[in-house]
């Protein structure tokens, strides 16, 4: 007999639907790494045999490279940056009682619901007006802005589970406030911090649009993506490094996820039944 | 309590500079630069409404706004159509390995959005994936030209694009909902079915609600789906706005339509969630 | 199986939650129009066996049978038992009368029937008028009342409450327990109730199932438990009760002689047969049966030397803890307060004798 009470006993068309809709959710996208093997320069059925040689292109493409770097150079200064705002902003909010905090909150959060475009343009708008050119600085500044709502959601939750009476605890056990944070907040906020910091990279490596509208000269790999999807010839090429991107997203956000656990979306799980 | 703000606000300050800098001043600037005319390269700064009044009246600019709202929304609705068992089955039947679902369910969104629109682009191609694989199996000769190029691509592919955005709130609210209420409407005499129509749905609802203007809102302003598998019958008002910053170099007139999106947007939310409030009371 | 002696049968239900087995072949009839309690901790199985009964858990074995008909496979939206939660289970977008009227929506009542049938639900639970409350603004005690009227309305042959009272002030709680028992009788319900409070299960029941650890130790009436508990556990569960360890020296028939520690010898009438000289035992009596007095009155011998250690005064009666020689824990002794008469200032450090009764000794089975 099932352990299981009578709400919650299985449900077989519920499952069969929920593993045809992942496989919806995944499929599509695991197109990209299946034709990148493919010895064709055109995406379509019948396989024409198994080849690496999109790959070993890769290794010789100077401009996908040189992009590469740039989508580096900008994502982990914009996770590290948007990381630390969001740590201060986390800890401001849920430590202090702020004066109009829900405002001040829903701001630093209008990111999220805000199309990438219009923050793009706006930003735009103000950097050739105050004649700033446009750079790698710039959209790194585009990223930051997009990449704090996350940073400080994942930190938010983390801090809200850490007891304001620990650091009080520990405040009154003589440590100071660098101590108090290195001994007490730090090693329970760490892994949120770890998990924004993979987050905001990924969302930054990622992005496209904004960086559209502001990168110089020096284009991130998504623009360069983009530029070349006009031609048929570099189609595989694009495929190759597709099936790269997503790979090392999957790990990432998965891990990011993982380290999440308990303070993110699981915390609200009520059923915890082993 | 003053100085507890304060304090505060010193920790705060760090950020909430960088989006005054980035995000507040900028859409101020936006909004200035929208009642000017551009020249050339050169601003004239003097207050005109002709850029809203164009934006509105003018026919490409009004389709435009309409065919993006009206493909958002049908995005919204399917979306939230086709994650909301999807969620049921997360909340209500695992038992184990929650997060392990979850991670599943949200993990492709984490992942670039270009690549994920490229990916449909090349399953509806007219040589694209479905096309070729149907010919190979033999259901058709010729490859079906409505699947890509056209609104209905852009909705299946934002849908897909989404699909995680709408799972997460739908699962959130379906897992609020106190189990001992669903044993009670057993209890009194509901089966399965009446207990979700009565019960879950019910109590689910603002779930779906927010999960539908979640979606809708970023979706309106959308360039990169549009642009890659819409056509020129599927492209919507941020390629216009992005074309306004480049080609046509109508600085004032970009700012004016985006400015335009996003009352529009905001109106639209404002009263559906209006609407809402008024219909639960009525149930209540 | 009689009808009305039988009407709901617990034959042999054992349920397993993997390893951990939580109700453990119990067996139970209850009557027809009784108000039954299972009443045990927390963890004794009583809450899993109240589910079953609903619908919600499935027996891993045996089988449960309500009005002659079995229902052990039975869904519960389909059985004729009504259920009162512990969380009450309100539904928190419906008004009042909504909630009340739930259960209604099969009977094809029309509006002016279902609105006569809520009011009068409304009139037993004591809540009239307050059917357009919405259901987020009522306090604890009105959730309780509405559960109540909302398992009620269906007139179903069986409510089942699962400690709907644990989450009231005492006040409250008392109020409710002597209206709930009210109500049951009036209407002639088979009610089952689940509590771990046995001062509620002897006011309102019936008949009463101790049970602990998945097993039923007793099932008998409140009086019946009191004044004859079947085994220690039961004897500590219900009431304060002063326990001795003591050994069987003699036995004449079915009369024994013990050796009790501190009590010295004792003669008790009806020991079981399996008490042989040697064999160990636990006399029990209870704090009230014991009596205090300044000297050493007692005619019959039963009286020994103490020392009161402390004392907690309740108006109406007085807990006296007396320490006695050969015993670390001191006697509990309750007396009214007409009972000191005759010894006014019993306080702390006071020498007392007490004494007792021979039939308020239970020799109950060590275990």
């Amino acid at each position: 007999m099932s352990n299981v009470s009578y709400i919650q006993r299985p449900n077989r068309v519920l499952l069969i639907y929920a593993l045809i809709y992942l496989a919806y959710l995944y499929i599509p996208v695991l197109f990209l790494p299946l034709f990148s093997f493919n010895d064709s320069l055109y995406v379509a059925f019948p396989l024409k045999g198994f080849t690496t040689r999109w790959y070993v292109e890769m290794l010789d493409n100077e401009p996908m490279q040189a992009a590469l770097l740039n989508s580096l150079k900008v994502g982990v200064v914009a996770s590290i940056v948007a990381t630390l705002l969001g740590i201060f902003g986390a800890k401001a909010v849920s430590r202090y009682r702020i004066f109009a905090q829900k405002a001040v909150v829903s701001t630093i959060m209008l990111p999220l619901v805000i199309p990438g475009i219009i923050l793009g343009v706006a930003l735009l708008i103000l950097l050739s007006r105050l004649g700033i050119g446009l750079s790698l600085v710039t959209v790194t500044l585009g990223h930051i802005l997009i990449c704090v709502p996350f940073s400080m959601a994942t930190l938010m939750a983390r801090f809200e589970g850490l007891e304001a009476s620990f650091e009080e605890a520990a405040a009154d056990l003589g440590d100071n406030a660098w101590w108090v944070f290195w001994r007490v907040t730090f090693p329970v906020v760490f892994p949120g911090i770890l998990a924004s910091l993979l987050l905001c990279f990924t969302i930054s490596f990622d992005e496209f649009i904004m960086a559209f509208f502001l990168a110089g000269s020096d284009p991130t790999l998504p623009i360069f993506i983009y530029s070349q999807l006009r031609f048929p010839q570099k189609l595989p090429g694009v495929l190759a490094l597709g099936a790269c991107i997503l790979m090392v997203s999957f790990v990432v956000v998965f891990v990011s996820q993982w380290l999440q656990g308990r303070g993110g979306l699981a915390a609200i799980d009520k059923d915890h039944r082993p | 309590m003053r100085s507890e703000s304060l304090r505060g606000y010193a920790l705060l300050s760090p950020t909430l500079v960088v989006m005054l800098f980035s995000m507040c001043a900028p859409f101020a600037l936006m909004v200035l630069m929208s009642f000017w005319a551009q020249h050339g390269f050169k601003f004239d700064t003097s207050f005109t409404l002709a850029n809203y009044r164009e934006a509105l009246s003018s026919p490409i600019y009004k389709a435009l706004l309409f065919r993006s709202l009206k493909i958002s929304g049908a995005c919204a609705l399917a979306t939230v159509l086709i994650s909301y068992p999807m969620a049921y089955y997360v909340a209500f039947h695992v038992h184990r390995r929650k997060l392990l679902w979850i991670i599943l369910m949200t993990l492709p969104f984490w992942t670039s959005y270009l690549l994920r629109v490229f990916a449909w682009k090349i399953v509806l191609g007219y040589n694209g994936v479905i096309n070729s694989g149907l010919k190979v199996v033999g259901l058709i000769n010729h490859p079906l030209e409505f699947l890509l190029y056209s609104p209905t691509a852009v909705v299946i592919t934002l849908a897909h694009a989404w699909a995680a955005f709408a799972v997460l709130p739908l699962y959130v609210s379906l897992e609020k909902i106190d189990r001992s209420l669903l044993e009670a409407a057993a209890d009194l005499g509901d089966g399965p079915a009446l207990r979700f129509l009565r019960v879950t749905l019910p109590l689910s609802l603002p779930g779906v609600m927010a999960a539908m203007l979640l979606i809708f809102i970023p979706t309106v302003g959308d360039y990169v789906t549009p642009a890659l598998v819409g056509g020129p019958n599927g492209i919507m008002i941020a390629n216009m706005i992005q074309a306004e910053f480049g080609k046509v170099n109508n600085w004032p007139m970009g700012a004016a339509l985006a400015i335009a999106m996003m009352v529009i947007v905001a109106l639209i939310s404002l009263v559906y969630v209006w609407v809402l409030r008024k219909a639960t009371e009525q149930i209540g | 199986m009689s009808g009305n002696d039988s009407y709901i049968v617990i034959e042999n239900v054992s349920k397993h939650f993997g390893p951990v087995i939580a109700v453990d072949q119990i067996d139970i009839s209850i009557r027809a129009g009784e108000f039954f309690s299972l009443l045990g901790a927390s963890g004794c199985g009583k809450t899993t066996l109240l589910r079953m009964l609903a619908g919600f858990e499935v027996p891993t074995s045996g089988e449960i049978y309500i009005d002659q008909m079995p229902v052990t496979a039975v869904p519960p939206h389909k059985r004729p038992t009504n259920m009162v939660f512990q969380n009450y289970a309100i539904f928190p977008h419906l008004n009042v009368r909504r909630n009340i009227a739930y259960g209604l929506r099969a009977a094809k009542l029309s509006k002016a029937e279902r609105d006569h049938k809520v009011d009068e639900a409304l009139e037993l639970v004591k809540l009239p008028g307050l059917g357009a409350r919405s259901a987020t603004e009522l306090s604890g005690g009105q959730r309780q009342r509405v559960a109540l009227a909302r398992a009620l309305i269906k007139r179903p042959k069986v409510l089942l409450l699962d400690e709907p009272l644990g989450a009231l002030d005492k006040k409250l709680r008392e109020e409710m327990q002597l209206e709930l028992r009210a109500l049951q009788q009036s209407l002639g319900i088979t009610f089952i109730f689940v509590t771990h409070d046995q001062e509620e299960a002897m006011t309102l029941s019936d008949r009463i199932a101790v049970m602990s650890q998945g097993r039923v130790l007793q099932m008998a009436s409140p009086k019946e438990i009191y004044d004859h508990p079947n085994s220690v556990e039961v004897a500590d569960f219900i009431g304060q009760m002063n326990f001795m360890d003591a050994i069987v020296t003699d036995r004449t028939g079915s009369s024994l002689v013990l050796d009790v520690a501190v009590l010295g010898q004792v003669t008790v009438a009806n020991g079981a047969a399996s008490l042989q000289p040697g064999a160990q035992a636990v006399v029990a009596i209870r704090p009230e049966r014991l009596s205090l007095s300044s000297t050493k009155t007692a005619r019959n011998g039963n009286c020994i030397e103490g020392a009161i250690q402390s004392v907690a005064y309740l108006g109406d009666r007085s807990h006296f803890y007396v320490s006695v020689n050969g015993r670390e824990q001191p006697l509990a002794v309750v007396a009214q307060d007409t009972d000191l008469a005759g010894a006014p200032s019993l306080g702390s450090k006071s020498k007392v004798w007490v004494s007792w009764q021979d039939d308020a000794l239970l020799l109950l089975p060590k275990d």
